[in-house]
């Protein structure tokens, strides 16, 4: 098909204000009359609350209140988007490092700082659990209440839920190779460089809330059940976020805000550091024990998952994390027997929540070890390996779900073309693949208006949230490709309940599939109106808007809907749209005396169906492979023995900058049109990140002959494993 | 001296001078942000790690978290909102816009100040200069690709 903008590198909408500084982040959001609010936290991970004396804080001048769990009164209001366990303050016992004890609010933020300061906590630290081993351990304390459990089976133990997932039998299984192995991956965090900034705004009997989030919608609910309003009366508005990352999807301290801002019926502000956004998310870590079973000729004939992934205190989105990543844990391929027990397991840590990937990473680093492992001891080629197990189009390959929907074999080619895998290459150097599959939303509800004004301007009205993905400028292109407005006469108005149409998340590389169609779905609704209006059937636009709205003026409206429902029945309540398929190559070196990794080309390939702007496909690619290389080779989280974290910030939590990316980095794609958005794109959002970590494994395994299972692969881990490896042989 | 204590300063910013007030203990990044609403200045990192709030400072690049207000009596500032010229982006801008370099566009501010003193500093840097000049600012998004092309392609433009 031929398009006149679909396809073509349209520079990004917004992307003006953002090289001018004009663009406004929930931090710049100034609302006239503000008091300024600041958490007080007890430096340790678990702490039973003996009294906090608030006389001092209440006593600095314009300090305007000091609220804290006495505060509230049972029952107490609770949120979380699977699990409603969070209270809005801690109550009683604080369950994390940075768990707010109380919140002071001030005329000033230096009032409000000097007043936090002020606050005087008597505490009393108590054992707490921060580790996989110490979670499964009867001995340790319970995280959450029993009572708070209702008929959980696993009310009294440290296990939030269980999954179990699978088909075939994998004790009868035949395999010529059996490998058993234990991977680790750690807790990493988000890393926006925009810190969390909230505002909550009464007006008569409207609460607003600003916040940077990905999904206004949940917030508008959340909101609503905590003050008991109707949804009409909770406007959240969520100025385009400052990068999130599935860190910004769920209610951190609104609803805290929203509460002390009702009570005082004034606007209520919290602006967090970088380093405090530590405190609020991270990823989930995981430990994963796979014992896989391979034929001679490199054909998987099982795999035997058991998944320990640790939570935080409160569930958050979590469950939703293990279920998905679990599902399709076997990765991308046929597989006769596979049976996947993953339990989630709560923790006093810092509560993790989404993260690019969702909970794909950490079982790819398992499971995509494995095939290596297996190919390097049949002698079979790592690609060819992949070759012989993936599924081809049309072909099943998980029992209750949609066929591979994509030409997988073309990624793969196209991955090794461009590292050049079957090259010759320098004596020390490595070469690593991995394949990396992510199921994408499995319902939806995306809602969008187009109307086209009398001047043939067009202004777009839709509820995704753009954290730099680039979905204004995605959508603005579907509008212009169907009515013929230009992009720059075409405004796309996001981020305000009160505005713009439902939309259930901007999560799972959605948006281009669905709610792209629904805004597709409107531009065709305006053109069936133009059609009827249009007397000969070839007028162009302007002819048609001026014979309507000559004399007296108005516009079109056009409405367009994407919906998936539930499928009741199916392990993840519904079948996915599309499968988010990728293949990263990478060629490294390491320096044996460091245990530094040098990466001198990394590629990304994808399935991305229709790309419906290159430039950003590649963008997104870009940025998630060195995002991955981050997880690859430096970042994760430390936590001391009694839970404190100690590396929150800037400072002490390295990612990747300028002088950490590949020596060359290539992002390529395949394009067969056969995706189920519009023009046949699939999302692509999250692929660069799912299976760059274990590819660079892979490589540097390839490289040293040493296998190491856990990330980060940092200089200390490789040097360390280097070290080892040379004293046994 | 208390959080009270005040200290008047006169600082020309994108040209324009201003008298202010400022407290003595506040950043320059607090006043910009916060006294004269020049947000687009960014807050991150506070602790001078990441260069969101990079601006030049007597046309030396400074993270404006780590410097105090009171210190800029005097000072020559330019800032994200100074470079546009009569509604025109900048090269370095336009180069930006162009060649992919912005996603979230979060640190873009604090990155295009810092491009933008590499620029007059080494009006044609190489690749590595490119990489080393801007090592202290941190992006989340792109993978900096888009962004050392952009400084790269301004580069060149300023040869012609």
């Amino acid at each position: 098909m031929s398009y006149s903008v679909i396809g073509s590198s349209v520079n990004r909408v917004g992307g003006r204000d953002r090289v001018t500084g004009r663009q406004v982040y929930s931090a710049d959001v100034s609302v006239a009359g503000t008091l300024h609010a600041k958490l007080v936290r007890v430096p340790c991970a678990r702490a039973r609350i003996v009294s906090i004396d608030k006389t001092g804080a209440l006593g600095v001048p314009g300090v305007r209140m000091v609220f804290s769990g006495e505060d509230l009164e049972p029952p107490y209001f609770r949120y979380g988007p699977v699990f409603a366990d969070k209270p809005i303050i801690a109550i009683g016992e604080t369950k994390y490092d940075g768990d707010p004890v109380a919140v002071v609010v001030a005329e000033t933020v230096d009032a409000a700082e000097a007043g936090a300061r002020a606050v005087e906590v008597q505490y009393e630290e108590l054992p707490a659990v921060v580790t996989i081993d110490q979670a499964l351990d009867p001995g340790m304390p319970l995280v959450q209440d029993p009572d708070t459990r209702g008929d959980s089976p696993f009310r009294d133990t440290n296990t939030l839920k269980e999954w179990r997932f699978g088909w075939g039998d994998v004790e009868t299984a035949s395999a010529d190779l059996v490998i058993e192995n234990e991977y680790s991956f750690p807790m990493i965090s988000q890393f926006a460089m925009e810190p969390f900034a909230f505002t909550a705004a009464p007006d008569h009997d409207v609460m607003t809330i600003y916040t940077s989030i990905q999904i206004p919608t949940k917030m508008q609910k959340t909101i609503a059940d905590l003050l008991g309003k109707p949804l009409s009366k909770v406007r959240v508005v969520a100025p385009d976020p400052g990068g999130a990352f599935g860190g910004k999807q769920h209610p951190k301290f609104e609803p805290v805000l929203a509460y002390i801002a009702e009570k005082l019926q004034r606007p209520v502000r919290l602006e967090l550091t970088l380093a405090e956004s530590f405190y609020a998310v991270r990823r989930t870590s995981a430990r994963v024990r796979v014992r896989s079973g391979f034929t001679r000729d490199g054909k998987v004939a099982f795999h035997d998952v058991n998944a320990d992934w640790l939570i935080g205190a409160y569930a958050d989105i979590t469950p939703r994390i293990v279920e998905k990543g679990s599902y399709a844990g076997g990765g991308p391929y046929v597989i006769p027997a596979v049976r996947i027990l993953s339990r989630a397991l709560l923790s006093h840590t810092t509560p993790p929540s989404a993260f690019r990937g969702f909970g794909v990473p950490q079982m790819n680093l398992a499971i995509e070890s494995q095939l290596d492992i297996a190919a390097k001891k049949l002698n079979i080629d790592p690609m060819e390996m992949r070759l012989r197990n993936i599924p081809r189009k049309g072909q099943n390959f998980l029992p209750d779900d949609p066929a591979c929907d994509g030409h997988w074999d073309q990624v793969i080619a196209r991955a090794a073309e461009n590292i050049g895998w079957n090259t010759p290459k320098e004596s020390n150097r490595g070469r690593g693949m991995a394949l990396g599959i992510k199921m994408s939303a499995t319902t939806a509800a995306s809602y969008s208006v187009v109307r086209l004004h009398a001047d043939g301007s067009a202004t777009l009205l839709c509820g995704t949230s753009d954290m730099g993905q680039g979905a204004r400028t995605v959508y603005a292109q579907i509008v212009s490709e169907e009515l013929g407005v230009p992009i720059e006469r075409i405004h796309v108005v996001m981020g305000d309940t009160s505005t713009v149409p439902f939309d259930l998340q901007t999560t799972a590389s959605r948006s281009t599939v669905y709610m792209g169609r629904a805004v597709y779905a409107a531009s065709q609704d305006v053109k069936r109106q133009l059609q009827e209006a249009s007397s000969q059937g070839s007028d162009s636009n302007e002819e048609i808007l001026k014979s309507l709205f000559g004399k007296v003026s108005g516009e079109i409206i056009g409405v367009g809907t994407a919906r998936a429902e539930k499928r009741d029945g199916h392990p993840l309540g519904g079948h996915t749209a599309f499968y988010e398929l990728v293949c990263t190559a990478v060629e490294i070196e390491v320096d044996r005396e460091t245990g530094g990794v040098t990466i001198h080309k990394l590629v990304t390939a994808g399935d991305v169906g229709k790309a419906l702007n290159p430039q950003h496909v590649h963008m997104q690619d870009d940025g998630a492979a060195v995002m991955g290389i981050g997880h690859a080779l430096m970042e994760h989280l430390i936590y001391d023995e009694r839970g404190r974290l100690r590396n929150a910030g800037a400072l002490d939590y390295r990612i990747p900058t300028t002088k950490d990316t590949p020596g060359k980095m290539v992002s390529v794609f395949v394009e067969n049109e056969d995706g189920p958005g519009p023009y046949g794109a699939k999302g692509c959002a999250e692929s660069g990140l799912l299976a760059i970590g274990t590819a660079i494994a892979n490589a540097v395994a390839d490289a040293t002959g040493v296998r190491i299972r856990e990330l980060p692969l940092t200089p200390e881990t490789i040097w360390s494993a280097l070290q080892e490896a040379g004293d046994r042989s | 001296m208390n959080e009270m204590t005040t200290v008047p300063i006169a600082v020309t910013i994108n040209q324009t001078r201003y008298d202010v007030e400022v407290k003595a203990h506040h950043t320059l990044l607090e006043v910009l942000r916060e006294q004269l609403h020049l947000t687009g200045t960014k807050r991150s990192c506070g602790e001078g790690e990441c260069g969101a709030c990079t601006v030049l400072v007597n046309g030396e690049a400074v993270n404006s978290c780590l410097v105090l207000a009171a210190e800029m009596d005097g000072a020559e500032i330019l800032t994200i909102e100074g470079l546009e010229r009569n509604g025109e982006l900048s090269p370095l801008q336009q180069a930006f816009l162009d060649r992919g370099a912005v996603q979230c566009g979060f640190c873009t501010p604090g990155m295009v100040m810092a491009a933008e003193y590499l620029l007059r500093t080494t009006p044609h840097p190489t690749e590595a200069e490119i990489r080393e000049g801007l090592s202290g600012n941190l992006c989340r998004c792109t993978g900096y690709e888009g962004i050392v092309e952009a400084v790269k392609h301004a580069g060149r433009e300023t040869d012609s």
